[in-house]
């Protein structure tokens, strides 16, 4: 039985697939406002994001923080937690990052480089741990609390960047380029792509390994989805909680220490561009797979990374890119609902079909 | 942008004498405190009927935008505001049919209108004007109370305002009235409580949650007219910044009654107010501590009220008639 093994496996990402064609379906429209040939607009959108050089290299470099940082979503929603603390979380791991960038001075690339990714994974744990106590120990609603810390989080960095982090004589305010020693390698020459794609791909996988065949991630998992049997079977579920989400705040820290360190190799106010709030929709779209997120967060940096080049080639304004992509969110949402409809009337159906005077 | 806004909030009285500088400070505070007001004030119709709106952010951002379209286009200011009302109407719909037909996690769903709206009228401001800003839009007319307007401090702050703030006042009052004086609100509230037992005594359930949330899309709309129409008189990309959020936050704070939360409102509106004046002023206080600090407010009033301040008993949880399928 190959052939019904194959459509298993697929079959779960049908409802998100729909939903991805509904959304560009819908953005066709959008874009024929604008009185451009929409199929002419996704050529560019394809050609420029995955089918040249540098639209790859580009791409590659916004999937990295996307897959970091969904990949902590969705260590999240295994726990039943939903983190929209991202991009918070980001902006800390880049302060990590590059103060251990910055002032951590006389290192060998080979310490250095991991060095400024821990101080990068730490804070962004940090600031996801602080959501994740005030859950576990104080009952307070994760999904408020992580909203709240991103603004707090931006301010702190917008202050540190143009108060005592600033570049002497800088024109704006950013912090001076972090250590040689401290950058991450680029992949491609002459493109933007850098080793940060690497750091999320081994995360991704090891985190879905750990899902699949420790017992920690199978406790995660048990907390997720009955809280009170794990506490039957001795687990502490407030731990648990809280570790998960210093975990995915570690997560969208690295990203961050990508962004800085790869990519931008400094600091400054905007080092993501709703990074964050993209990967909560990247995470809910993979139906808690981290094979999914790998191809989800392609698609959604392909988006970004074509999106520039719409604007200049097509002269479509590239905030038609946000448009798509909360379409295919809406879409998604819906396709999911609906699907657990159906399901739960097949089992309905089931039910009434067993025999009388069976307990249910 | 958070300067820009400070500027206008201010609007020239650095050299004002004290007492002015106070009533203009605290005319900002108000002028900052309506939106969210407006928002938290929807937050509360929708969550008393047991659904969580944290799309509010996107409600108030669409209310602004077609609000500011509407009026643009027209150039009636009273036809900005009837389509920031129903554009936050119509979201509003659209997030009672995701959370009440299809029961859609109501969190999920809120998020998926936080980004639609961003995204939708990011792109549409584009491409109607090439910077993404619209030109200077029509005034609200400033409406002054006879003689009660001319009493010190109080006629400027609460007696010579315009329709939107009037109607919030409205809105404070009918939202108490109705919630808890009357049999819709009872009913509304004992959805919001235990769904359950108002379905047993006959009332339609998944009817009041359409209601109470298209209703909250209404208010969180005219919050959104107010913010371009009646306050800034532009509107940019992502002009709402936040402040959904923190009507949620307030929500919270004020208890899920109306006159607390709004209260609470004003506190933030004051907060954010003496931090555009500071960084205005050019004082030598780094003015991210400032801009934060609704933010912290809010975290710490979660933090304090947590246990105490109990939601709705059915709130976020979808409602299933038990009836095992015809």
């Amino acid at each position: 039985m190959k052939t019904n093994q194959v459509s298993n496996a697929f079959l779960p990402f049908l409802a998100p697939m729909l939903a991805i064609v509904a959304a560009l379906i819908v953005g066709a429209f959008l874009i024929a406002l604008t009185g451009v040939n929409p199929l002419h607009a996704y050529t560019i959108l394809f050609r420029e994001s995955l089918a040249n050089y540098y639209g790859i290299g580009n791409t590659l470099t916004k999937m990295a923080p996307l897959l970091l940082t969904a990949s902590g979503v969705l260590v999240g929603l295994r726990a039943g937690q939903l983190n929209i603390g991202g991009e918070g979380q980001i902006h800390m791991g880049g302060l990590g990052a590059a103060l251990v960038g910055l002032y951590v001075h006389g290192l060998p690339m080979w310490i250095h480089i991991p060095l400024a990714l821990i101080g990068g994974f730490l804070l962004g744990a940090i600031w996801g741990g602080i959501a994740g106590y005030l859950k576990a120990f104080r009952g307070v609603n994760e999904v408020i609390t992580t909203l709240l810390l991103n603004y707090i989080a931006l301010n702190i960095i917008s202050y540190l960047v143009q108060r005592p982090m600033i570049e002497p004589g800088a024109a704006s305010p950013f912090t001076p380029i972090i250590s040689d020693s401290a950058k991450l390698p680029i992949l491609m020459p002459g493109g933007l792509a850098h080793a940060g794609i690497f750091i999320g791909l081994i995360a991704t996988m090891v985190l879905g390994w750990l899902f699949r065949r420790s017992p920690l991630g199978y406790q995660i998992e048990v907390v997720g989805q009955n809280p009170t049997a794990a506490r039957y079977a001795g687990m502490s579920v407030s731990r648990t909680i809280m570790f998960v989400m210093a975990l995915a705040g570690g997560l969208a820290g690295l990203a961050g220490a990508g962004e800085v360190m790869g990519l931008k190799h400094r600091l400054f106010e905007t080092i993501s561009p709703g990074y964050g709030y993209e990967a909560v929709a990247i995470a809910l779209l993979s139906r808690g797979s981290f094979t999914g997120v790998i191809f989800t967060s392609l698609f959604f940096g392909a988006l970004r990374s074509g999106a520039n080049v719409l604007q200049r080639e097509a002269g479509i304004p590239f905030t038609i890119v946000y448009a798509i992509q909360g379409l295919t969110v809406l879409f998604i949402a819906i396709s999911l609902a609906v699907e657990s409809n159906l399901l739960h009337r097949v089992s309905l159906r089931m039910n009434r079909l067993k025999p009388a005077g069976v307990k249910l | 942008m958070a300067l820009n806004l400070g500027l206008l909030a201010i609007s020239g009285t650095q050299t004002a004498n004290h007492p002015i500088a106070l009533v203009d400070y605290l005319v900002a505070s108000l002028r900052l405190s309506v939106p969210i007001a407006l928002a938290a004030l929807g937050g509360l119709w929708s969550e008393r009927s047991g659904v969580i709106n944290i799309g509010l952010e996107g409600m108030l951002l669409s209310g602004a935008f077609a609000g500011a379209i509407g009026a643009l286009f027209t150039n009636n200011v009273w036809v900005g505001m009837v389509c920031a009302i129903a554009a936050g109407g119509l979201i509003g719909l659209l997030h009672a049919y995701l959370c009440v037909t299809l029961r859609v996690n109501q969190l999920v769903s809120g998020l998926a209108i936080n980004l639609l709206a961003v995204g939708l009228t990011s792109f549409f401001v584009r491409l109607l004007f090439k910077e993404g800003t619209t030109p200077r839009l029509p005034d609200v007319p400033i409406i002054g109370i006879p003689i009660l307007q001319n009493i010190p401090i109080v006629g400027s702050l609460l007696f010579h305002q315009d329709v939107i703030f009037y109607s919030l006042l409205l809105l404070i009052i009918l939202s108490t009235y109705i919630l808890f004086f009357t049999g819709h609100g009872l009913a509304i509230r004992a959805v919001g409580e235990y769904p359950k037992a108002a379905d047993a005594s006959g009332i339609n359930v998944a009817w009041v949650r359409y209601i109470s949330v298209a209703a909250s899309g209404c208010l969180a709309g005219l919050g959104g007219a107010y913010l371009t129409l009646g306050h800034v008189k532009f509107f940019t990309e992502n002009i709402s910044a936040g402040k959904g959020f923190i009507a949620l936050a307030a929500l919270i704070f004020g208890r899920w009654h109306p006159v607390k939360t709004v209260l609470a409102c004003l506190l933030f509106g004051a907060g954010d107010a003496l931090q555009l004046r500071i960084q205005a002023l050019d004082i030598d206080i780094p003015y991210q501590f400032l801009t934060m600090l609704p933010y912290c407010i809010a975290l710490m009033a979660l933090i304090g009220l947590a246990g105490k301040s109990a939601p709705p008993a059915a709130l976020g949880i979808p409602y299933m008639k038990e009836s095992s399928g015809r």
